[in-house]
């Protein structure tokens, strides 16, 4: 099915890419920046980063065909994928940010805005993170380690698919896990050695995980 | 619990890393690969770079030595100096910066700030501002044009309208002078902004992180203190705990 070992970055015009690509490349990764299909269909693996508005990144993603290619190469193919900020919150069901909004609906959860009085927002800096449930992501990484958030916006957490959570004014889902798909609200790309370990994690993944 | 962060604030002026007084005087740190590639093993929590050659001489912003910063450094990374275009902000997050900070393009234009979140996101936008004590009154403070008839904290407010993302709010009067915090510039920012304030300016000790955190700061810049100073980044995060300040902890440090 994957005929190569790289692991495609997902290029939808949703911020910086540069970032999450020298972080594979420090752990040895191979790693490619596409929008391409045809790369995307020969990656071993897939990985959807993205800071922004959740209307645009779905919008962005259907015109550039990746809904329907995602679908048949996570879903149907059960490539593994990681989804990193707004990349994992697009795979909820939808998002309440600007309109109500649908997302890849693969993981079970909706996408709300931090409202917390006297809680700046966006939610940006060091916060820990508690395991909920065991996940390959998080070998060799002890519980409570701080990761690097920067969000408006929160996956609701309570479905079986959250692994950890994070306290910011609300508990919302830190990191969630169904099958062969893995999302982080947090950076690992830019939360230093535990963040590289997790990526480690990622690239080390087989489908007999 | 979300951690107060701690930053290093350095600049790059010919090829180097460097700190100034009081915008003034500078002080060289080091290599900038080498400097990041320490700051990366110390744990640092992020880091602001500003280039000076590219705001004040007006020179094409480094993106050679920003792209090789950025293979060491996995921690947030921002960039800033002389970024005056939408193309600038592409150039220099493509070189693997993750945000970056504007000051006299926000001055002149606020409508820039606008275009540039609507783009890149709030969260990639830093805007900075110079506060200088004239009298008994803060005005902001220009590199190029001086000290402008303008209130700091209503420009920031003006700022956040647009979609900043954080204010890096820096006192000229104290910046490179160790002795603290401006806490009364601080005391004027309290509470008035809905987006974080990361101070900067003055900071020699830890217990001056310990003043501005308590005085409404949600991060702190520095440079004097790690490079100048026996304390470590470890040291002075220890003392902000055990002021009861959340910061990350170099629980595990880099082998």
């Amino acid at each position: 099915m994957s005929s190569d070992n790289t692991i495609a970055i997902v290029d939808y015009n949703m911020g910086n890419l540069r970032s999450v690509e020298k972080a594979f490349q420090k752990i040895g990764a191979s790693v490619v920046i596409t929008n391409d299909h045809k790369i995307i269909e020969n990656a071993d693996k897939i990985v959807l980063p993205g800071v922004g508005a959740f209307r645009e990144g779905m919008e962005n993603l259907k015109q550039l065909g990746l809904i329907e290619l995602l679908n048949k190469e996570v879903i149907q193919n059960r490539k593994i994928f990681l989804g990193i900020c707004l990349g994992m919150q697009l795979l909820g069901k939808k998002s309440y940010e600007i309109e109500e909004t649908p997302g890849l609906n693969w993981v079970e959860g909706d996408v709300e805005k931090f409202k917390i009085k006297n809680l700046k927002v966006p939610h940006v800096g060091w916060n820990n993170i508690f395991f909920t449930k065991k996940s390959s992501l998080f070998q060799n990484i002890p519980d409570q380690i701080d990761f690097y958030f920067v969000h408006s916006y929160y996956f609701e957490s309570g479905t079986e698919y959250t692994t950890s959570l994070t306290n910011y004014g609300v508990d919302f889902a830190s990191s969630v896990n169904k099958d062969n798909i893995y999302g982080c609200q947090f950076h690992p790309e830019k939360s230093q050695r535990f963040g590289l370990e997790i990526l480690r994690n990622f690239m080390n993944l087989t489908n007999d995980n | 619990m979300l951690k107060h962060r701690l930053i290093p604030c350095v600049l790059l002026k010919d090829w180097q890393l460097v700190k100034s007084i009081q915008f003034d005087s500078f002080r060289t740190i080091g290599h900038p690969t080498t400097t990041v590639r320490v700051y990366n093993a110390r744990n640092i929590d992020e880091l602001i770079v500003l280039d000076i050659d590219a705001s004040l001489q007006g020179e094409e912003i480094n993106t050679e030595i920003i792209s090789d910063m950025a293979n060491e450094c996995f921690m947030p990374l921002t960039i800033g100096g002389g970024i005056n275009s939408i193309d600038a902000i592409y150039k220099v997050l493509d070189a693997g910066a993750d945000k970056i900070s504007i000051n006299s393009i926000a001055i002149e234009n606020q409508e820039f700030i606008r275009e540039a979140a609507n783009i890149f996101g709030s969260q990639c936008i830093i805007c900075s501002i110079d506060a200088k004590k004239n009298g008994n009154q803060y005005r902001v403070y220009n590199k190029k044009k001086g000290v402008l008839d303008v209130d700091p904290l209503t420009l920031a407010k003006e700022y956040e309208s647009k979609g900043a993302g954080e204010i890096l709010l820096t006192s000229v009067n104290n910046e490179g002078t160790q002795n603290g915090y401006d806490l009364e510039l601080l005391r004027l920012f309290k509470e008035k902004l809905q987006i974080p304030i990361i101070i900067n300016g003055g900071m020699g000790r830890p217990d001056h992180g310990v003043d501005a955190i308590k005085n409404g700061a949600d991060a702190l810049a520095a440079a004097y203190i790690f490079h100048f100073s026996q304390y470590t980044p470890a040291q002075i995060k220890e003392i902000l705990n055990q002021a009861n300040i959340p910061v990350r902890m170099d629980l595990f440090e880099m082998s």
